[in-house]
């Protein structure tokens, strides 16, 4: 069932373009491949208006401001759930539309704007402050109350879910802090703790003792940049970016404003469903701080489902589709409360490999039923390697890279374990800078799922860095993913919490834990200084047994296609079938009646032929070039299919493949042998094909008439034209059939072989067979025949014994001149 | 009556007996057998590939019997393969009515639809031990040439020799299927034209084209519908863990199209006028 459900989900989430691609490819097979241009059908269209709304904000609630938004009306209905769509930094509401019109055809009111300080909005960034972003956005659910296409929970109480990215989702998570009307939230890629994000720390110390990631953190607050140093950040944010960045290490007053921007201020309060959907190339916002999230709503009782997915800050694989069609289905569960998904699910994508056709990697969702945090099961992993001194170069240059703004994309390929990929060949660390702790390879794969724990004793001063590396068994060495865990040496003893990531180390594969003192993304210091680090315990592996992989679902057309082929098939195949009426045997070797040929091209060849052959008859078919007799005997063969008329072979009707045929003995319009076989071999084979006992084939009284001597082993092709004559009407002579039809059967023949054939055709009919010689050799016939019948322009001009048409004291070459001037 | 009898026409052996002999048949499959040996000889004098950056077949080809046999199967899949399927399927009833001997067994008489469906029988059977051959003489071949060992994969890491053999299987029963599409072109053609070179270079031609299409990234999600566009997709069994929606994917492709083209080929020979 739920199969089922997700099968058809996903077909729906495609989008109406790729079903009608699928479909139409279908039809395109159908057709025969042949009618290409199909289009994309149009998709319903969506109604969208702009407008400002004002909105009062501030401490004192004194400031206004004017939002640029964007109102998408449901689509099918008159009112729907809304969703308030929020946008990232550094973006605006334009850059939600392709989801907000996804969300409006699927039935739902959505709200898109431009925060303060972005877009077309007035107002400067604070960073989602609850005096300032949080105050905003409830005035928008007062607006959205007021919507007639929205429905309505109580009075000013819109049923609304949020979602957004990073800087928009955690405005999700803070207005549903707020305001109780909030029904559902779908935050992605975003923070809990801002200090904590801006200045980790792997050991728990906190933010003040947290190591400064400088390189995100500016990136955060330049991006903007233009009349001022920090663009349209509220003033008192730039200076307090500005202090901190300049000292490597936050201010007390810097911390407390950013805890007052992070959910964590408020996710006890947060009462409503969420999806927290974070990537897995993040260095900004890692796993970690949706794990934050999720235990601290999940703690006041609120379900709580988790997402990992293969994007992230850094780059990676975005999954739109399927990260907008997991949001989707979460509303639709929770806002139109239809058949809902497990409420505190946990999915991680995964890469599978490569497709070979397109070259892009697969991702297939693991899921279980319950988000396990990044602790679950741990396995314990001795680590190799004694106590190792390490060296923060002066300047703290150069550094070791882990994460980077875009590098995201790589650490999906090297979680194929690829040694060859590119991942590995980027410079990572520098010497000196290293100390390396190995596993033992291991004795079957294992999957990394949360954050691998150990304790170490450093001495030193400063911060260091702490990675783990997937070595292969050949030594090729890749980071299981680029993030690098931070912390500040403070006593000897320290429990170190490694990124978070979901890896899958191979069989015979090596788990190294690598403690850098330098990241290229953080704050190191310029002095110079050397550290002693030594591993305490083994390293903790976390893993997540539960969670299994459904097999990446198959279009559908990959059933259905086959399937319908096979029906057209069928209906090319079952049309044309001629059923054979009931027919009785008769004595009569031939009897053609009212026989008609025209080819394509219009010529006429067999026009309303009629005649009958007798038994013992050796009957002349005469006529000059063009007359019709070639086509009136393969039509005899059953290979050309007569217009009108019939053909009837002892009384049977003649069709292709006629069993009666089997009756016929057929030599028409020269031999047709397989060259490179011999002359016994051809013979042989083709009495074999007809499926007749051998005894039958009298194949040796063949052998003499074709007289071939020493010459029958070899092979065909090497045959003089006279040669494979004689071999071709041996060759119908075969089995020795009741009704013998020669075409011109002595052209290439020399005298004494054309007596002799004209002896063995009288001899053949004698033994009351029927022979059917035709011919232009007028002589022959007339030595040879006892009929004749005489066609001219497709018709009979004459029939009958020889000596009639003949007449008494003339030639036949005369009487025939005579007849076939007079045809019409 | 006569002793007749349909279903004793033109038996499999016989058809196998009078195809075999001739000198494509053996021409072809001398290719396929002696090609490997020239491959594993060219690494050997060649020196190892070595890896070039992009993880491909090549670079592992010598590092043992099943990787070498792999890259025989890669390098001949795009091509050589190709035109052996279709010098079996399109020449077998065109080159029968370019020797005027076609007339003579429909007359015999072999129904159409039986001779069809048993030519067609014993030439997918030859196609097949064509395509089959090639992999099982470079297993031979990689053997002496490299030694018995696990598949080392381009995108790292190995698989053990169980499993590989089984994999091996897999790859070559993809190959055959997703050869099917040309087989059934080129049958199509062989009952449409009297000519044995136009049809086994028709079908090869159309294969051609079918390439070129699918090298024209724009016509996105429609190059999923070429013929050709799923042929290497047995390297998706050369993953740590089998992808098999590519292998999906192109088996519906060809076995739809097959179907289509067989049907069409047998009802264009039960109403043809036989001229030839």
């Amino acid at each position: 069932m739920r199969v089922a459900g997700a099968v058809r989900a996903r077909w729906g989430r495609t989008g109406r373009a790729v079903r009608w691609t699928a479909g139409g490819a279908a039809a395109v097979l159908l057709a025969g491949g042949a009618a290409f241009g199909l289009t994309a059908g149009d998709a319903p269209r969506v109604q969208a208006s702009d407008q400002l709304i004002s909105v009062v904000d501030g401490p004192g609630n004194d400031q206004r401001v004017t939002l640029d938004t964007t109102f998408y009306r449901p689509v099918g209905r008159a009112r729907g759930p809304a969703v308030m769509l929020a946008h990232g930094f550094g973006g605006s509401k334009r850059d939600v539309a392709g989801e907000a019109r996804g969300l409006a055809r699927a039935g739902y009111a959505v709200l898109a704007w431009s925060a303060r300080g972005f877009g077309r909005s007035g107002g400067e960034i604070a960073l989602n402050s609850p005096d300032y972003e949080v105050k905003d956005t409830r005035q928008l659910i007062d607006w959205l109350a007021k919507r007639p296409e929205v429905v309505l929970d109580g009075p000013g109480d819109p049923r609304v879910g949020m979602a957004g990215q990073s800087y928009g989702g955690a405005i999700t998570l803070l207005t549903a802090g707020y305001d109780r009307r909030v029904d559902a939230i779908a935050p992605q890629i975003t923070w809990h703790s801002l200090p904590d994000a801006l200045f980790p720390s792997a050991t728990g110390a906190g933010p003040a003792d947290g190591v400064f990631k400088k390189l995100w953190t500016g990136l955060f607050f330049t991006s903007s940049a233009g009349r001022t140093a920090c663009g349209r950040f509220l003033p008192s944010l730039c200076d307090m970016y500005q202090e901190v960045a300049e000292k490597g290490r936050p201010t007390e007053s810097a911390i407390s404003t950013l805890r007052r921007s992070s959910p964590a201020s408020v996710t006890d309060r947060i009462k409503v469903p969420t999806l927290l959907v974070q990537g897995q190339s993040d260095s900004l916002f890692p796993l970690d701080q949706a794990d934050a999230n999720a235990r601290a709503i999940a703690a006041g009782g609120a379900p709580v489902s988790v997402v990992w997915f293969q994007g992230g800050h850094d780059g990676g694989d975005p999954e739109t589709a399927r990260v907008e069609g997991l949001v989707r289905d979460f509303f639709d569960a929770r806002l139109r409360h239809t058949s809902a998904p497990s409420p505190d699910g946990f999915t991680v994508t995964r890469a599978g490999g490569l497709d070979s056709a397109t070259q892009e990697i697969v991702v297939g969702e693991a899921t279980t039923s319950r988000y396990p945090g990044l602790s679950g099961d741990p396995v314990a992993m001795p680590l190799s390697g004694g106590e190792q001194t390490i060296f923060n170069p002066a300047g703290g240059s150069p550094a070791s890279i882990s994460a980077m703004p875009g590098l995201g994309a790589l650490g999906s390929l090297g979680s194929l374990g690829g040694a060859g990929s590119p991942a590995g060949s980027l410079p990572t660390d520098m010497p000196g800078q290293t100390a390396a702790f190995d596993t033992r390879p291991l004795d079957h794969p294992v999957r990394l799922t949360g954050a691998a724990t150990v304790r170490l004793k450093v001495r030193g001063d400063g911060p260091l860095f702490a990675k783990l590396y997937d070595v292969a068994p050949d030594g090729s060495t890749i980071p299981a993913r680029r993030l690098a865990a931070p912390f500040r040496v403070s006593g000897e003893d320290v429990t170190v919490t490694l990124p978070a990531m979901d890896y899958r180390f191979d069989r015979g594969h090596r788990l190294r834990l690598v403690i850098a003192t330098t990241d290229m993304g953080f704050a190191t210091p310029a002095k110079p200084s050397s550290y002693k680090v030594q591993v305490m315990s083994p390293l903790s592996v976390p893993t997540v047994p539960s969670l299994a992989t459904a097999a990446p679902p198959l279009p559908t057309w990959v059933w259905v296609l086959p399937v319908v082929a096979l029906a057209v098939a069928a209906a090319i195949l079952v049309p044309g079938r001629r059923r054979r009426a009931a027919e009785t045997d008769s004595d009569v070797p031939l009897e053609i009646s009212g026989l008609t040929k025209a080819y394509k091209n219009g010529h006429l060849a067999v026009a309303d032929l009629s005649f009958r052959v007798e038994k013992g008859q050796v009957l002349g078919l005469l006529g000059p070039n063009g007359a019709g007799k070639t086509t009136t005997l393969r039509m005899l063969m059953g290979l050309i299919h007569p217009d009108s008329g019939e053909i009837r072979i002892f009384g049977h009707r003649v069709t292709p493949g006629a069993p009666v045929l089997s009756r016929l003995g057929s030599f028409v319009e020269g031999p047709g042998f397989l060259p490179h076989l011999s002359g016994r071999d051809n013979l042989d084979l083709y009495w074999r094909a007809t499926g007749r006992p051998s005894d039958e084939a009298h194949l040796d009284e063949a052998l003499e008439i074709a007289d071939l001597g020493s010459a029958l082993d070899r092979a065909v092709r090497t045959y003089s034209q006279g040669m494979r004559q004689r071999l071709a009407i041996a060759q119908a002579m075969l089995g020795l059939p009741d009704l013998l039809v020669l075409d011109e059967p002595t052209n290439g023949l020399d005298p004494p072989q054309i007596r002799e054939m004209r002896e063995v055709l009288v001899r053949y009919a004698a033994a009351g067979r029927t022979v059917i010689v035709s011919s232009h050799l007028l002589a022959e016939v007339e030595q040879t025949c006892t009929h004749a019948v005489v066609m001219a322009g497709g018709r009979r001009v004459a029939a009958g014994p020889v000596s009639e048409i003949v007449g008494s004291g003339r030639r036949l070459e005369d009487a025939f001149l005579e007849l076939i001037g007079e045809a019409p | 009556m006569t002793t007749y009898n349909v279903r004793r026409t033109l038996p499999l052996r016989v058809e196998a007996v009078r195809q075999f002999r001739r000198r494509r048949t053996l021409v072809a499959f001398g290719i396929l057998l002696v090609l490997p040996w020239v491959l594993m000889l060219a690494f050997k004098l060649g020196g190892d590939p070595g890896p070039d950056g992009v993880p491909s077949l090549v670079g592992v080809a010598t590092s043992s019997a099943l990787n070498f046999a792999l890259f025989a199967l890669f390098a001949a899949t795009g091509f050589l393969l190709v035109v052996a399927v279709a010098l079996f399927c399109g020449d077998t009833v065109a080159s029968e009515a370019g020797w005027s001997s076609l007339r003579y067994l429909l007359a015999a008489p072999v129904p159409r639809a039986r001779l069809l469906r048993q030519k067609l029988v014993v030439a997918l059977s030859y196609a097949v031990v064509a395509v089959v051959s090639l992999p099982l003489m470079s297993l031979v071949a990689g053997t002496v040439g490299f030694g018995w060992g696990d598949i080392e994969l381009p995108t790292g890491g190995t698989v053990p020799v169980g499993t590989a053999l089984g994999r091996m299987a897999i790859i070559i029963g993809y190959s055959l299927v997703a050869q099917l599409v040309v087989a059934a072109l080129a049958f199509l053609l062989s009952v449409t034209t009297d000519s044995p070179l136009g049809a086994v270079g028709g079908a090869v031609g159309l294969v051609i084209v079918s390439n070129i299409l699918d090298a024209v990234t724009a016509l996105g999600s429609w190059r999923d519908f070429l013929p050709t566009h799923w042929m290497y997709a047995w390297m998706d069994a050369l993953q740590p863990q089998i992808q098999w929606t590519g292998m999906a994917k192109g088996a519906a492709i060809s076995l739809a199209y097959a179907v289509i083209l067989f049907a069409l080929a047998f009802r264009r020979f039960r109403t043809r006028d036989i001229v030839s």
